[in-house]
């Protein structure tokens, strides 16, 4: 066990290397210099100069490259250019907001994605069974953003159902806040989940165990609930916990809209502003956040399944 | 190998969803075309009314009404259609390339290529694509070529790794010892012998690249990174946010209609093109 957790811990350090390397290569070398677009058109040369030397840009490109590796490490990404606060506090602060919408949404999601898949999967190949296979194509060929939209006018503007947007520290008070995008968040993601889930389950359905419970007299609920569901679950956990990082990341369209001042929010009003430094920070937090979750993933599979051990 | 085309076409063929999405692909193709060469929707930039003027049915570049320009919304959305198809073309002729050679060279040769190709996609594909597609789309400016870049190379990865996997199977089999045993070498065991029996895989994930293409396209536009100075989808939705507290649904209305129905039919088409294709699920149809 122990040996698996260093093994798995030693194949991050390329990939974490890798993942700097090229980040950086994107936004040093490929990017070119990005204080003019942070100063502007009128800007004098004297301005850029300063500009460029406050960012470290100056250096030799080797040097700059130790620079970023320090900020990774000591976790200083130096000030935002356009609010002028410190980005590491920037981000601490929104992972929490992230995840307040996020959790709520990623459990719903989750649930009612298996509720509808578990009652189709007692329909199939009925017409119920069908028409709710159509409906999930058809709400996953519209785009993510005509349900925020629409949504928000209709529910929140016209309606009046939920504040348009906005966010409260307090949790409790927040919760009227996160009901509408966590709703729009399932609505999105319903579509796809019942469709996977649904396979799930059907790839059980007709397993030879199935057809011998069903045997010994077992009425179909029984069969569904007692021996497909049990099993059905291995598949959708792994697909669950896949997402789980991204959790973390929560919906970048979703917080901007609604007011929720998490890491997508963030990364949204950095690219209005051409942020650079905050921009070059949050890709690098949320990639390293990303592979942060998936070491925790895999060890904790390592735990709970003693065959990954002989890999 | 004929005999296996001829099969996935018939196969194709009784699945009548699957040919209207054909049919709906391919007319969204002509209608992109003619916009393009000037016989449809032109101009699209001229005033033909009244600022947001609502829906009517006077005459057809009314019937979605205007913008805040007085221009037609339904000649934008049309216009629309040859952003979307050209991103979703072009990022495929990109990524494309680069999943099958990078794929098959490390399920190929195996060893310490293997080894560094997989170290390479697995460190692009933990950077969250979102963010990668933002961060080049970022860094290379804005226009439409960002967009082609910045989707073509975030989306080759799956494709390799699907690629990979099939090539670690073939490279041991009989025939490929056999191509081997008559003098052909290690590029033509992967591309002439090896590659059309994977190429259906290449065939599913371009009808995915497109409609990925399509959505990653709108949000890029939406959040300022995408096309410029021409009509997109994205960008009449990223209108469409101030416009709608003064009650202005058409904009909105029309992007998410054009959309819709490419998406769905690329989506319809691709689960038809996997069932037809993929032998591997033939014996449960």
């Amino acid at each position: 066990m122990i040996t698996y957790i260093i093994r798995r811990l030693i194949y991050t350090i390329p990939i974490l290397l890798g993942v700097a390397f090229i980040i950086f290569t994107l936004f040093n070398l490929v990017g070119g210099d990005p204080t003019y677009q942070m100063l502007g058109k009128h800007a004098t040369v004297s301005q850029i100069e300063e500009l460029r030397h406050e960012l470290g840009l100056d250096k030799p490109q080797y040097l700059q490259f130790v620079d970023y590796l320090k900020q990774i490490v000591t976790f200083d990404f130096g000030r935002s250019y356009a609010t002028k606060q410190r980005i590491s506090n920037m981000i601490l602060n929104g992972i929490p907001a992230s995840l307040s919408l996020a959790i709520p949404a990623f459990i719903g999601e989750t649930f009612l994605g298996l509720a509808l898949a578990l009652f189709v999967a007692f329909f199939r190949g009925t017409f119920l069974d069908r028409t709710v296979v159509v409906f999930c194509v058809v709400g996953m060929s519209v785009s993510a953003l005509a349900y925020i939209l629409f949504g928000q006018y209709v529910l929140a503007y016209w309606l009046g159902l939920f504040p348009i947007s906005g966010y409260d520290p307090d949790p409790l008070l927040r919760l009227q806040y996160i009901a509408l995008p966590a709703l729009i968040w399932i609505t999105v993601s319903l579509g796809i989940n019942v469709r996977v889930f649904r396979t799930f389950v059907l790839d059980e359905i007709n397993q030879d165990y199935v057809r011998t419970a069903r045997a010994k007299g077992l009425n179909e609920i029984r069969t569904l609930f007692k021996h497909v569901l049990k099993n059905a679950l291995i598949p959708v956990i792994t697909y669950v916990v896949i997402q789980i990082p991204f959790l973390i990341t929560g919906s970048f369209l979703l917080e901007s809209f609604f007011g929720i001042p998490g890491l997508g929010s963030i990364t949204i009003d950095a690219i209005h502003n051409s942020d650079f430094p905050v921009i070059k920070a949050m890709t690098t937090i949320e990639t390293f956040l990303f592979i942060f979750a998936n070491l925790i993933t895999d060890v904790l599979y390592g735990v709970v399944d003693p065959r990954i051990k002989f890999k | 190998m004929n005999s296996l085309w001829v099969d996935a076409w018939n196969r194709l063929k009784q699945e009548k969803l699957a040919l209207f999405s054909l049919g709906i692909i391919l007319l969204y193709s002509l209608i992109a075309l003619a916009a393009k060469l000037g016989f449809l929707a032109t101009p699209w930039d001229v005033e033909i009314g009244a600022a947001y003027s609502p829906p009517s049915l006077e005459s057809l570049k009314h019937i979605f009404g205007t913008d805040i320009f007085g221009r037609s919304v339904l000649y934008k959305a049309l216009h629309g259609t040859r952003v979307a198809m050209s991103v979703g073309l072009v990022s495929a002729l990109i990524a494309t390339p680069i999943g099958v050679v990078l794929g098959s060279v490390a399920g190929y040769f195996g060893g310490k290529i293997d080894e560094a190709i997989v170290w390479f996609y697995t460190t692009i594909s933990s950077i969250p694509s979102i963010m990668l597609l933002i961060a080049i789309a970022y860094v290379l400016g804005k226009g439409i070529y960002s967009v082609y870049i910045a989707l073509g190379v975030t989306s080759w990865v799956s494709l390799a790794r699907l690629i990979r996997g099939e090539f670690m199977k073939h490279k041991t089999r009989e025939y490929v010892i056999a191509a081997e045993s008559i003098g052909a070498n290690h590029l033509k065991r992967i591309f002439k012998h090896i590659f059309p029996n994977v190429i259906h895989i290449v065939i599913i994930n371009v009808s995915l690249q497109f409609q990925i293409a399509i959505k990653s396209e709108v949000i890029l536009s939406y959040l300022g990174l995408g096309v410029q100075g021409q009509p997109s989808w994205g960008v009449m939705i990223d209108d469409a946010k101030l416009e709608l507290a003064r009650g202005v649904w058409w904009q909105l209305t029309a992007a998410t209609i054009g959309m819709f129905f490419v998406v769905l039919a690329f989506n319809i088409l691709g689960d038809a093109l996997r069932d037809a294709l993929d032998p591997k699920l033939k014996s449960r149809a």
